[in-house]
C-alpha cells in the first residue's frame, strides 16, 4: 500500500509505514521458522547500521514464536566491500560473532535493503573468514530489484520495484527516530 | 672611447636629471646632456655603484657552485660594482698566494672589483695567526680579514688579531657565533625551534661574542666589524657600543631584513641559514638598527650552494643563500617602501659605508662630476617575480623563489662602462 | 588525511575516527580473523633509517594484516648507507610504485620533506623523526589511555596526565602533548629544567620541575625514557641524581590515584627512569601499548589507503 504523506525525516514517498513493517517482521520471523524446520543450529547476522537492528528485532519475534532464544550477531562488511578505492575509507562498524561462532551453523543473514546485491557478496566473504557455515541465507526488509552479482533473497518482506535512479531510505525507530519506508526521487 | 648618457633619473631618489659618463668618470649632470649611447632612466633611481663587503664566490674549490665569473655577473645584475670574496674557500685564502689568485680572476671577469677577504687564522682554524701581512701587501691589498664561516672565538686570538691589523688599516670582520652553545644548531632557538624539534642557535651565542668583541676593540683600539648581525639583542650591543665611542661597525643582510624563523615550518632547507633566520622581534630591531645607522650596512652574505646541498632533509643541508641579484629590491621593500629609509640612506648603507669600511677608495663616491663612474639605476615600480633558475649565478638556492619583489636593476656602471643594460648583462 | 606527519594534522573527530578504527580492528583480532583484504594491491615501504625493530615490526605486521604488499628498507647494509640522498632513495620507492611509506628517520623534517618536495606520489607516514615527532605513538597511548580510563569510547575529555622526563629530545613527548589536547585531556610535563625546551610555555600544558607534587591527580603518568649520555652533556649530574628526581618507584606510583595508570613508549631504562617493580606492576600498561600499537597502525593504514586513491 502507498502513501503520500510528509512523515519522517525524509520526505519521499512512504511505501511501508511502522505497521506495516512490523508486519513485516512478524511474517519473516513465521517464514524463517517455518523453513529452517525449527532448527536448533540458527544464527541471524545483521550488516550494520540498520541490518543488525533488524536483526535484533527478528531475533525477539522467533524467540518468542519458538519459544527459545536464537543467537544473533553483527557482521561489518566494509573493508570486504569491492568499491572501496571509489571513495574515502569509510568508518569500520562493529562485528559481533555469537559465543556458539558461525561454523556448522545455520547463517541467517540480515539487510534493510538488497539491491545490487554487492553488499552480500561482500557478507559472504566476511562471513568466510569467521568460520564455514553449515548453510547460508539471506533475509531483507526490502527487494528493489537491479541485481549485479547472481544473489537473491530467501525471505523477502516488501517487493519493491524501482528505477534505479531512485533511493529507497529505511527509516528506524533506533536510528531515525521512526519506523518507515520511503522512496526519494534521485539526484 | 665610447660616452653614455644616463637620462632622467632620480638621483638618490631626489632631483631629477641627466648623467654623462666618459672615459670612466661622470663629466655632467644637469638637462639634456648627451652622449654616444642613450640610457633611459625614467622612473629609475640611480644610486652609487652598490658595494659588498659579504660575499662568497667558492672559487677556488667549489667552482660547481659559484666561479669568481658567475659570481661577479651575478653581482653585476644585482647593481654592484664591488664584491669582498669571503676567505673559506678550498684552499682557504689564507696566503698572499690564494688572494692574489682570486684578485686575479676578478680581473679577468672585469665586472665588478673583487676584493678578496684575507682568513684571520690559518685554514679558519682558529688556532694560528694566518699571514695578514703578506696578504695585505700583496697584489690584491687585502684589508678586510675575516673566518667567517666560523668564529674567532678564542678571545686571545681575537685580540690579537685586532691588533696586528692596525699596522695596515686592516679591519677584523667577526663572524660571532660561540661555538660552544650551538653544536649541531639548526635554526633559532625558540618557540618555533621547539615545536620543530630542530636544535636551537640561541641568540646569546651571537650576542655574547660581539659584547665581548667591542670591549676587545676598545681595549686595544682598533676597528672591528661585525658580519651579519641578526638579533635584538646585537643591536642593542652595538648601539652602546657606538655611543661609547667604540670604533665599531655592523652589517645585515636582506634575508634578515625581511624572513623570520616561522617560515621554517615547512622544513625548506632554502630557509637554512647562518645565522639562523630569527624573530619578528628580531626582525624588526635589525630594521630600525639599520635605519637608525646603528647598522652601517646592508652586505648580501651571498652564499651559492649546488643543489644535492639543498635538495634533502633539513639537517643534512648546507647553510647559505644566495642574494646578490635580489639584494636592492629585498632592501627597497623591507626599508624604503616602509618609509624607515629614504634612497639617500640606502647609498649610504649599501656603496658609501661598505667602500669606507673595505677602504675600496675610488667607489662609494657621491654622484658628481668628477666621481668614478659607478652608478647603480634601479626602478623601483617593476615587479620581478623571483625564479631560481633565472640567474647568473651557477646555483639556484634563492629563499625569493616564487616571490614577487617590487623593483629591478636596469642598468650598471662600473668604471664607466655598462655591464648591465636593460637589466640584463651587457 | 593524504599524510600523517604529525598529531597537529588531526582534529579531535579525525583523531576519535582513528581510535574507533583501531577498536574495531583490534576486535576482529580478537575474533582470530587472519587478513583483512582493504590494503590488497597496495604497495607499504617500510623505511627505517633508524634501528627500531619493535615499530618497523609492528608497522609490517600491520599493513601484511590488511593485506598489503610490505617492502621493508633499512638503512644498514643498503645504498643509503653508501652515501645515497634521501632524494634518490625516494625517487626509487617512487619507480617502484610505493603507496604507502612509512619513514623513520634521524633528521626533524625529513618525513614532512619526503611529502612535500615533489619526489614521491603516495602517502608518507612519520614513524619517527628526529626529535620531531611520532605521530603514530602518541595514537597508540591515547588508545591505551581511553581503553583503560574511558572504557573504550569517545575522547579523553578531562583526563590528567602527567609525562615525566627528557622532554626536550623526545618526539613522543611532542606528539603527545599535541594529540592529548585535541582531545580534551589536561596534561602537565615534568621534567629538569635543562631538559624542557625554551618556549614549552606557548605548548599549552602545565610544567613542573617537581615529580612529587604531580602524582596525586595523574590518571596516567607516562615516563619518557631518558639516555644516560645526557649526563655527558651536563643535562643532569649523575643517573643516581636523575633517577632519586624523576624516576617512578613504586612509593611514587602509590601516590596516584585509584585506577592510575604508569605507561612508557619503549624501550626502559629500567632503574633509571622507571623502576622494574613498577615497569611490572598492575598499574603497568606497557605491554598493552605495543599491543594496541598494531591496531593502531592499521587504523591508520586503512584510513589513509583503504580509500580513494588520494586518500581525502
Amino acid at each position: 500500500m502507498t502513501h503520500v504523506n510528509e512523515h519522517g525525516p525524509d520526505a519521499g514517498r512512504v511505501v511501508l509505514d511502522s505497521d506495516d513493517i512490523s508486519r513485516a517482521l512478524t511474517r519473516l520471523a513465521h517464514e524463517i521458522v517455518e523453513r529452517t524446520h525449527g532448527a536448533t543450529n540458527l544464527t541471524l547476522m545483521g550488516i550494520p547500521t540498520r541490518g543488525a537492528t533488524l536483526a535484533a528485532r527478528l531475533a525477539e519475534r522467533i524467540a518468542q514464536i519458538q519459544g527459545s532464544p536464537v543467537d544473533v550477531g553483527s557482521l561489518d562488511v566494509t573493508m570486504f566491500r569491492d568499491d572501496l578505492r571509489l571513495r574515502p575509507a569509510r568508518a569500520l562498524q562493529p562485528t559481533t560473532i555469537p559465543p556458539l561462532g558461525i561454523s556448522d551453523r545455520l547463517v541467517v543473514l540480515v539487510d534493510d535493503v538488497l539491491f545490487s546485491g554487492r553488499t552480500i557478496r561482500a557478507a559472504l566473504d566476511a562471513l568466510s573468514e569467521h568460520g564455514r557455515p553449515q548453510a547460508v541465507q539471506l533475509a531483507v526488509l526490502v527487494d528493489r530489484g537491479h541485481r549485479e552479482l547472481p544473489i537473491r533473497a530467501d525471505y523477502v518482506g516488501k517487493n519493491l520495484p524501482t528505477s534505479k535512479s531512485e533511493s529507497v531510505k529505511v527509516n528506524l525507530l533506533e536510528h531515525d527516530g521512526i519506523d518507515a519506508v520511503a522512496i526519494e526521487r534521485g539526484a | 672611447m665610447t660616452s653614455y648618457v644616463i637620462k632622467g633619473a632620480s638621483i638618490l631618489g631626489e632631483q631629477v636629471a641627466d648623467i654623462a659618463i666618459e672615459d670612466g668618470v661622470i663629466t655632467a649632470i644637469g638637462a639634456d646632456l648627451s652622449g654616444d649611447v642613450v640610457v633611459d632612466g625614467t622612473g629609475c633611481v640611480a644610486l652609487p655603484g652598490l658595494v659588498d663587503l659579504h660575499t662568497h664566490l667558492r672559487e677556488p674549490g667549489r667552482e660547481d657552485a659559484e666561479t669568481v665569473l658567475s659570481g661577479s655577473r651575478s653581482a653585476a645584475l644585482g647593481g654592484f660594482t664591488a664584491v669582498h670574496a669571503m676567505a673559506n674557500t678550498n684552499p682557504v685564502a689564507d696566503t698572499a698566494g690564494v688572494v692574489e689568485q682570486v684578485w686575479r680572476l676578478g680581473q679577468e671577469a672585469g665586472l665588478v672589483d673583487v676584493r678578496p677577504v684575507g682568513a684571520v687564522t690559518i685554514g679558519l682554524e682558529g688556532t694560528a695567526l694566518a699571514s695578514l701581512g703578506a696578504m695585505a701587501d700583496s697584489a690584491a691589498a687585502v684589508r678586510v680579514f675575516s673566518d667567517d664561516g666560523k668564529c674567532v672565538h678564542d678571545p686571545v686570538l681575537m685580540r690579537r688579531a685586532l691588533e696586528y691589523v692596525k699596522a695596515f688599516d686592516g679591519v677584523v670582520a667577526q663572524h660571532a657565533q660561540e661555538p660552544r652553545l650551538t653544536v649541531d644548531a639548526q635554526m633559532n632557538e625558540g618557540v618555533i625551534s621547539s615545536k620543530l624539534g630542530l636544535a636551537g642557535w640561541p641568540a646569546v651565542a651571537e650576542e655574547a661574542i660581539i659584547a665581548r668583541d667591542v670591549l676587545l676593540a676598545q681595549h686595544v683600539g682598533s676597528r672591528l666589524h661585525i658580519c651579519h648581525l641578526s638579533t635584538a639583542g646585537s643591536v642593542d650591543i652595538v648601539r652602546w657600543a657606538k655611543a661609547r665611542g667604540i670604533n665599531v661597525t655592523a652589517e645585515v643582510t636582506p634575508h634578515h631584513l625581511y624572513f623570520t624563523d616561522e617560515i621554517i615550518e615547512s622544513y625548506n632547507p632554502i630557509f637554512k641559514v647562518n645565522p639562523p633566520l630569527r624573530t619578528r622581534e628580531d626582525v624588526e630591531a635589525v630594521r630600525a638598527g639599520l635605519a637608525d645607522g646603528t647598522i652601517d650596512i646592508v652586505a648580501t652574505d651571498h652564499a651559492p650552494h649546488a643543489s644535492e646541498d639543498k635538495d634533502c632533509e633539513w639537517a643534512a643541508a648546507a647553510f647559505g643563500m644566495t642574494g646578490l641579484e635580489t639584494a636592492l629590491a629585498v632592501v627597497h621593500d623591507t626599508m624604503v617602501k616602509t618609509g624607515l629609509m629614504t634612497w639617500a640612506a640606502v647609498a649610504e648603507r649599501m656603496s658609501t659605508n661598505p667602500a669606507t669600511i673595505g677602504r675600496v677608495a675610488d667607489q662609494g663616491q657621491p654622484i658628481a662630476v668628477g666621481s668614478p663612474a659607478h652608478i647603480t639605476l634601479f626602478n623601483p615600480s617593476i615587479d620581478v617575480e623571483i625564479h631560481p633558475e633565472h640567474t647568473a649565478s651557477n646555483s639556484r638556492n634563492t629563499p625569493f623563489a616564487g616571490i614577487t619583489l617590487p623593483g629591478k636593476v636596469v642598468a650598471t656602471f662600473y668604471r664607466g662602462r655598462p655591464t648591465v643594460l636593460n637589466g640584463e648583462l651587457a | 588525511m593524504k599524510h600523517l606527519l604529525s598529531t597537529a594534522d588531526l582534529t579531535r573527530d579525525q583523531a576519535v575516527n582513528v581510535l574507533d578504527t583501531a577498536k574495531q580492528l583490534a576486535a576482529a583480532t580478537t575474533q582470530g580473523l587472519g587478513k583483512l583484504p582493504p590494503l590488497r594491491g597496495r604497495t607499504v615501504v617500510n623505511l627505517f633509517y633508524e634501528d627500531s625493530t619493535r615499530t618497523r615490526i609492528s608497522f609490517e605486521a600491520a599493513a601484511k594484516r590488511l593485506s598489503a604488499d610490505v617492502i621493508n628498507f633499512s638503512a644498514k647494509g643498503s645504498s643509503v648507507s653508501k652515501g645515497e640522498s634521501l632524494k634518490d632513495t625516494a625517487l626509487t620507492l617512487e619507480a617502484m610504485g610505493a603507496d604507502a611509506v612509512v619513514i623513520r628517520h634521524p633528521s626533524s623534517g625529513a618525513p614532512h620533506r619526503l611529502a612535500h618536495a615533489g619526489w614521491i606520489s603516495g602517502a608518507v607516514v612519520n614513524a619517527g623523526d628526529g626529535t620531531h615527532e611520532h605521530p603514530t605513538q602518541a595514537l597508540l597511548d591515547a588508545y591505551t589511555m581511553r581503553q583503560n580510563l574511558r572504557d573504550g569510547e569517545g575522547d579523553l575529555e578531562g583526563v590528567k596526565v602527567t609525562i615525566v622526563g627528557d622532554v626536550l629530545h623526545s618526539r613522543v613527548a611532542r606528539s603527545n602533548v599535541i594529540l592529548l589536547q585535541t582531545l580534551g585531556a589536561e596534561v602537565t610535563l615534568v621534567a629538569p629544567p635543562t631538559l624542557l625546551p625554551i618556549g614549552v610555555d606557548t605548548w599549552g600544558c602545565e610544567v613542573s620541575y617537581n615529580l612529587d607534587e604531580c602524582l596525586e591527580e595523574a590518571d596516567a603518568v607516562m615516563m619518557l625514557r631518558v639516555q644516560r649520555e645526557r649526563m655527558n652533556a651536563s643535562f643532569f649530574p649523575t643517573t643516581h641524581e636523575y633517577s632519586n628526581r624523576y624516576g617512578l618507584n613504586v612509593a611514587r606510583m602509590n601516590r596516584m590515584p585509584a585506577g592510575g595508570i604508569v605507561m612508557h613508549p619503549g624501550p626502559m631504562n629500567r632503574g633509571m627512569e622507571i623502576s622494574a617493580d613498577v615497569a611490572d606492576s598492575k598499574r603497568s600498561v606497557i605491554v598493552e601499548q605495543v599491543a594496541n600499537g598494531v591496531s593502531v597502525r592499521m587504523a591508520v593504514l586503512y584510513l589513509m589507503l583503504g580509500g580513494t586513491e588520494m586518500g581525502e
